[in-house]
């Protein structure tokens, strides 16, 4: 097995009183998709952040490719090939997708100054095209992305996460909010994006069937500790996580 | 077609701001400098607050940095060009120092912050009379001499001021088009989403408030051979509001908002002179009107009004269709 693109290592988070995470311990391979689940409160925000750098873990390490990456800033950690995308809606609503799209790739060509006397674009017009196309987003291009619909802003998010080519994103909810419609076109997006790319995905979600059709594993969190890990299937036959979290 | 008619009416004003003080006295000729000089220090503050979103209300005291400190050497000998470039540079550091409070403090609290360092700029301006002359200020400061031409009639000054104002307009132009641009408004409007896209926003929010700090510098240094005379009261907190005032009224992250807004802010207490007694009341009145109604701005009218008579009826961007009722 190639060595782990994703590793996490005894993170533990409290917040006064509270244990949110648990000495959770796990590592993510190239091209995985991964689900990670559990019922509200069992850490699986808490442990993102941690992750993302959002929140300083109280023990354990982050390594990402093998760089240790616990508390560093979300810049420099998408620098290194991480994207995300937001629970909430997170576009930047008076720009248009497509400045929207560049936006998410412009930090990655040059330097600060090379950027300022380079071209307005920064020469990344034909490739936000093509992402907005493979999200099917084209007839909405100069469209302030503020004014789209809730779905179509969650894949304006995701074309974003995917913009600087990273091997590794992390879906917060990606399917919250998001029409049945909408919801399959996401999924069909994300599983030919893996397919094409290579990439690796870590999803936090609820909604089960979306899990279980998208994941390749699933780690499950119950307060703030792993109580199971494996494939889907294991996962929806397993009487622990059946008992804390599907129920029957 | 769009791009060609912004041309043409980028022309256009240049045209009518030559052709404006043509046949005007020395007041009026004063007036439109003012206008231009404005215009500078709000396009500065307009770069902070309209593109970048972060609020500063210290635009007057970096007026007053770039307008003392070439004051300070063009009485000292040196030339007004030579003195521009220590005067700049000078606004760029302390802009960037003021920066730093706003990767702690946001909103409200930045607004404190920025209304400290401008009240704090005035006393040094007023207590540190060595160097700065106190209360009497400076005065005498000579108008730039090219050799083949003097600024010293107002006529000439103005086109001095013009030509300048066309350069930094033109430099801001090409800044907030190019990624830098892109990445303030990205700074605006959710910060926590672009550092994750990595833009580093510790250093954007930096240079937001370097560069426009450094055209509040610009507008002082041409402040001081306008007036020619420049003193702390110049500078206090009220002429920081003044500046917000004119980003605001001509509508904040718009490209020509500043010179709206300026136009509004210099020029209009003076179209209503006529009134007398009153003009402070309807300048007031009109200003109120105008931001209940345009909370976008002047250059938001323009928005509203194209909306209202040429737009078409549109529920939401993904409906191609309008609304029916059957």
């Amino acid at each position: 097995m190639t060595a782990p693109i994703l590793s996490i290592r005894n993170i533990t988070k409290s917040f006064g009183g509270i244990k949110a995470v648990r000495g959770v311990s796990f590592d993510v391979h190239k091209g995985e998709i991964l689900g990670l689940i559990g019922p509200n409160g069992s850490g699986k925000s808490t442990l993102f952040n941690c992750i993302l750098g959002q929140l300083q873990p109280d023990e354990g390490s982050v390594e990402v490719k093998g760089v240790p990456v616990t508390g560093m800033r979300a810049s420099k950690l998408n620098r290194l090939g991480v994207g995300r995308t937001f629970q909430q809606l997170s576009v930047f609503p008076q720009m248009t997708v497509l400045d929207n799209i560049i936006v998410a790739g412009q930090e990655h060509k040059g330097t600060l100054i090379s950027r300022l006397f380079g071209p307005t674009d920064a020469g990344l017009t034909q490739a936000a095209d093509q992402l907005i196309e493979f999200f099917r987003l084209t007839h909405l291009r100069d469209t302030p992305a503020g004014s789209l619909s809730y779905g179509q802003q969650k894949l304006v998010d995701a074309a974003m996460a995917f913009m600087a080519g990273p091997d590794l994103v992390l879906l917060d909810e990606p399917a919250g909010g998001v029409n049945l419609t909408m919801l399959a076109h996401l999924k069909e997006r994300l599983v030919a994006y893996n397919a094409e790319h290579g990439t690796t995905f870590v999803v936090i979600e609820h909604n089960m069937e979306f899990v279980m059709s998208l994941c390749t594993r699933i780690v499950v969190l119950a307060e703030g500790a792993i109580i199971a890990e494996g494939s889907p299937d294991e996962i929806r036959a397993n009487q622990t996580v059946i008992d804390a979290y599907l129920g029957g | 077609m769009r791009a060609y008619l912004s041309w043409l009416l980028i022309a256009l004003l240049l045209v009518l701001a030559i052709l404006a003080p043509i046949g005007q006295g020395n007041y009026i000729t004063y007036v439109l400098t003012s206008w231009l000089v404005f215009s500078i220090a709000a396009m500065g503050l307009n770069l902070t607050l309209g593109y970048a979103g972060q609020i500063s209300l210290a635009q007057a005291s970096f007026m007053a940095i770039g307008a003392y400190t070439s004051a300070l050497l063009t009485l000292a000998g040196w030339h007004w060009m030579a003195a521009l470039v220590p005067a700049l540079l000078l606004c760029f550091v302390v802009g960037l120092v003021l920066g730093y409070p706003a990767l702690r403090v946001k909103g409200h609290f930045l607004a404190f912050v920025t209304l400290a360092f401008n009240t704090l700029v005035f006393l040094v301006l007023r207590n540190e009379d060595w160097l700065t002359g106190g209360n009497y200020g400076l005065s005498g400061m000579p108008r730039p001499d090219f050799g083949f031409v003097s600024t010293m009639k107002q006529h000439n000054f103005y086109y001095f001021t013009l030509a300048i104002t066309v350069v930094a307009a033109a430099i801001m132009w090409w800044i907030v088009r190019s990624p830098w641009g892109r990445g303030f408004k990205a700074l605006r409007e959710n910060p926590i989403r672009a550092e994750s896209l990595g833009v580093d926003t510790r250093r954007i929010t930096l240079l937001a408030f370097a560069i426009g700090s450094t055209y509040g510098g610009l507008a002082g240094a041409l402040i001081s051979p306008l007036v020619q005379f420049i003193e702390p009261g110049s500078f206090a907190v009220g002429h920081s509001l003044r500046i917000l005032l004119m980003v605001v009224v001509g509508g904040a992250g718009f490209f020509f908002g500043p010179f709206l807004g300026a136009g509004v802010v210099i020029l209009l207490p003076e179209l209503l002179r006529f009134t007398e007694g009153y003009y402070l009341i309807i300048y007031s009145a009109l200003v109120i009107v105008m931001l209940v109604f345009t909370p976008r701005g002047l250059i938001g009218l323009w928005g509203m009004l194209r909306d209202r008579f040429f737009g078409k009826p549109q529920i939401r961007a993904d409906v191609e269709q309008g609304p029916k009722l059957k």
